[in-house]
């Protein structure tokens, strides 16, 4: 497409906003979701909205895309006012919505998973050659190559994300919502997805982007709004504003960025890991003959890109894997095949990386997610039952120290934001005070607010003796909170740095390049 | 989707769209009774009078209601932990041996309320027993716990017609089953309790094991909301992962669980091999095993749920059989489609009517 035609295509449509809400308002039950919002989003822009977990955003791009009925207001797609009844009626409207947990069927290919529900008749022949001939075309408009034939579970994350996308234009959407989609990828498919929106944009496509980055938002945005307890407290031009700006309207305070920490005062050895070997369970060697320690009073980080076995570490570390071979000591003794149960006892607490499937159940009301792994202790009841009362006692004082909303612990852990889930768990870990903690992931998909939180509370663990082990891929994670970095690349560890190391080196190390 | 995580108050969720749902049931059963030529409303006045119309009539439903509150908990105790017991049939069946040897060692020497706790143990430990090679191969070998368990209940019935033509069966007699038990192995009717409503028992076999149903409710309860034991078992059954990171044991919860399960299946024999017959019999479960699947879904597996579900399928078969017996259009096959639709629309198609309902609530609300 030349650029003259991409010019006057977009003088073409400019006349109405690409979608317009004007006073929405949704409640459930008493919590007031969305109050009185009002958002333009101009077409062929790439339009930011940021806010706390549990702002609302999720929300309002729900009802947007029709999973939630507005209990009042208008929304109007290109100056029409339009009801949307269900995602249906949003595509159909042009709108399509690349979620953060993708919808992908794992085991079937790209193409079926494009095609998946716009088939286009009984027989799929007829409709195989039609989508094959138009993802051609996607592909070439837009630079989204991928095999149209892959099975999606062996593409990586990155991949995965450009099907959803291309799912969403093979609709014909105009306008893509986007939903944390940097969550779960590297920093070069981070770079790749932004050059995409932009192509996106300039080819006349209206892109909204959902997101708590705010690195993300300075760098591709046209417009941003910032959404605060439901409400939506302000809109800014880019190239107008600054981070620290946006921090404090999101947060409605002033926010420190940088985390705050004195020098580390290493004590002696409590966690060493010797020539530690761990196979997954289809027998592939996932971490490799690794070694190294952690300190009392450190933090010592693992950085490196998801998937070179820094998971199936920290699973052996936890007692969740049980290792092939090799060694672990903790505090002297060894710990290599022990039950988490007796780790946990030992005085070795676990953040785990996946909150949904691992440190919470989701169908649990918070009370009871507040003492998973500890329910057997003698302080939540003496005999056989559980002491209730003390249980939910606990919860409430957890919950006021560290704010978790909504402060109720008889909630359903679910309806708790991502921010406040992980508040529960690291609530959890924390407050028993463990000897060592090992911690994957602390803020995947938490807000600016909880980041500055969690991140102070293992500085404060840090500083009061406790042995700290990090895995993040989150590179600015890593290197502002640890003391010590250790790169994975393959399942080996290839390297130490302090955290002094530019990201530029670690970058390469990550990648297997240097060492 | 779009409407599944909208809350409804609980009096709709577990109060308006269970009666929705049979009402839905009841119609299209009415449908079918009208389609073979017979009046539906006439029959529902028939149903509701056999089951609940006279004292003996009322004693039957309750008699078949214990058995079923007995197999519904037992679903639902392994349903919590994860597991689909579909056993409960063949528990309940070797259930009955252990019930009948207290019963036939004991009641030459002791009156029945003292043979009644060893009763209760040995059918518990005999289900259980019953119960503990698939959850063991379950636990430890990764077989479906499904498949063995409906193997179970055909091993079962055939290892009971072995004891009881073999074993157990009294010279000279022709019937596969075991003497008759005498009063100290038998458990009393409940007369004194139907004569509190100012109701004749009349020959109706409703017996004190209803009692220890309630009993039952009660500790079920406990376990499951209360109880480490099931705190341990809810997080396995809604989150296997979740229960590896907090250190669950997924070998010891599962089999705990299905022994509970396969004891609580066992108890059931009580009503009819000590409440009844007075005797072990072949076949003496009839079905109600698997009714308890039905039970426990409707109930929503939980105690409260399972009495009233119990209750509701008591009455559909007492009254059910009342109504082949005046209606000779209406055979037993046709009460047993009634039954299956209640089943469906009841437990199967228990969210059919959520999506109206949201719409209607918000609608309400709003206005």
């Amino acid at each position: 497409m030349s650029g003259f035609r991409n010019k006057e295509r977009r003088r073409r449509v400019s006349q109405h906003p690409a979608i317009e809400l004007v006073g929405i308002d949704k409640s459930f039950g008493t919590v007031h979701a969305n109050k009185n919002i009002n958002l333009k989003v101009e077409k062929g822009t790439i339009h930011g909205i940021i806010g706390e977990n549990g702002a609302g955003k999720s929300t309002l791009m729900s009802i947007l895309y029709g999973f939630y009925q507005a209990d009042g207001g208008e929304i109007r797609i290109d100056g029409k006012p339009l009801t949307i009844r269900d995602s249906q009626a949003a595509i159909s409207a042009g709108i399509g919505m690349v979620h953060q947990h993708f919808m992908l069927v794992e085991n079937f290919t790209v193409l079926e998973n494009i095609m998946l529900g716009a088939e286009g008749g009984q027989l799929l022949a007829k409709g195989v050659s039609g989508a094959r001939k138009e993802l051609k075309r996607l592909e070439t408009d837009y630079g989204l190559d991928v095999d149209p034939d892959a099975i999606i579970e062996d593409l990586p994350v990155g991949k995965q994300q450009r099907v959803e996308i291309l799912k969403a234009l093979y609709r014909s959407a105009d306008i893509l919502i986007l939903d944390e989609p940097t969550g779960v990828l590297t920093p070069a498919e981070a770079d790749h997805l932004f050059k995409v929106l932009k192509v996106l944009r300039d080819q006349g496509k209206t892109v909204i982007l959902i997101t708590h980055k705010l690195r993300e938002i300075m760098a591709i945005t046209d417009e941003v709004s910032v959404m605060r307890r439901g409400e939506m407290v302000a809109t800014r031009k880019t190239a107008e504003t600054t981070v620290e700006e946006l921090a404090e309207l999101m947060v409605g305070r002033r926010v420190l960025l940088r985390v705050e920490k004195g020098e580390a005062k290493p004590g002696k050895v409590l966690m060493s890991v010797k020539n530690l070997t761990v196979k997954d369970s289809r027998g592939v060697t996932m971490v490799d003959d690794v070694s190294f320690e952690v300190r009392e009073g450190e933090i010592v980080g693992i950085a490196g890109v998801a998937g070179n076995g820094q998971s199936e570490l920290l699973e052996a570390l936890a007692g969740i894997r049980k290792p092939a071979s090799g060694e672990i000591l903790l505090d002297g003794k060894p710990i290599a095949g022990a039950d988490p149960a007796r780790l946990r006892a030992l005085g070795l607490a676990h953040i785990p990386e996946d909150r949904h499937h691992m440190g919470l159940v989701l169908k649990f009301e918070e009370y009871e997610n507040a003492v998973l792994g500890y329910h057997r202790d003698p302080r939540y009841g003496r005999g056989a039952l559980l002491d209730l009362k003390a249980i939910r006692a606990e919860a409430a004082e957890k919950i006021e120290k560290y704010d978790i909303r909504p402060p109720n612990p008889r909630l359903k852990t679910a309806n708790f934001s991502g921010g406040n889930q992980q508040k529960i768990v690291v609530a959890r870990e924390i407050e028993r005070d463990p000897k060592a903690l090992i911690i994957g992931q602390p803020t995947r998909g938490v807000d600016i607010g909880a980041i500055e939180f969690i991140h102070r509370r293992i500085v404060e663990m840090r500083d009061a003796g406790k042995a700290i082990l990090l895995v993040s891929v989150e590179l600015d994670e890593i290197r502002s909170l640890s003391d010590r970095i250790l790169v994975m690349f393959a399942g080996k560890v290839v390297g130490e740095k302090t955290a002094e190391a530019g990201e530029q080196t670690l970058g390469l190390m990550m990648a297997g390049i240097a060492a | 989707m779009s409407t599944a995580s909208v809350p409804l108050p609980n009096w709709i969720t577990y109060g308006l769209m269970p009666l929705l749902n049979l009402l839905m049931a009841f119609l299209i059963s009415g449908l079918v009774v009208w389609s073979i030529g017979e009046d539906p409303v006439e029959a529902l006045k028939l149903l509701i009078e056999g089951a609940l119309g006279r004292g003996d009539a009322i004693g039957f439903t309750l008699f078949y209601t214990t058995s079923f509150i007995f197999t519904g908990l037992s679903v639902a105790v392994a349903f919590h932990a994860g597991l689909f017991n579909i056993g409960a049939e063949g528990q309940a069946y070797i259930g009955g041996l252990g019930a009948a040897l207290v019963a036939l060692s004991l009641d030459h020497y002791v009156p029945w309320y003292v043979t009644m706790p060893f009763a209760v143990i040995g059918a518990a430990i005999f289900g259980a027993a019953w119960a503990f090679i698939p959850a063991w191969l379950q636990a430890r070998r990764g077989s479906h716990i499904v498949i063995t368990t409906i193997m179970f209940n055909f091993i079962g019935a055939a290892l009971m017609v072995y004891l009881l033509v073999n074993v157990f069966i009294v010279p000279g007699k022709m019937a596969p089953e075991t003497r008759t038990f005498l009063p100290g192995g038998q458990l009393p009717k409940l007369d004194w309790l139907m004569a509190w409503f100012g109701l004749k028992l009349g020959p109706a076999p409703f017996n004190v094991s209803f009692l220890i149903a309630l009993v039952m409710c009660f500790l079920v309860w406990l376990l499951i909301w209360r109880s480490k034991l099931g705190y341990e078992m809810r997080t396995l059954g809604i989150s296997p992962s979740a229960a590896v990171y907090a250190g669950i044991p997924y070998s010891r919860t599962v089999i705990i669980a299905m022994l509970i399960s396969g004891g609580l299946a066992g108890m059931m024999a009580l009503n009819p091999v000590m409440g009844s017959s007075a005797r072990l019999q072949v076949e003496f479960v009839g079905g109600a095993g698997f009714v308890g699947i039905a039970v426990s879904l409707m109930g929503r597996s939980h105690p409260v749920g399972i009495i009233l579900a119990a209750l509701l399928f008591g009455i559909l078969y007492q009254g059910g059989a009342d109504l082949s017996f005046e209606m000779p259009n209406i055979t037993r096959e046709m009460i047993v489609v009634i039954q299956g639709l209640v089943i469906l629309f009841a437990g199967a198609l228990e969210y059919m009517f959520r999506p109206a309902m949201v719409h209607l609530y918000q609608r309400l609300k709003r206005a």
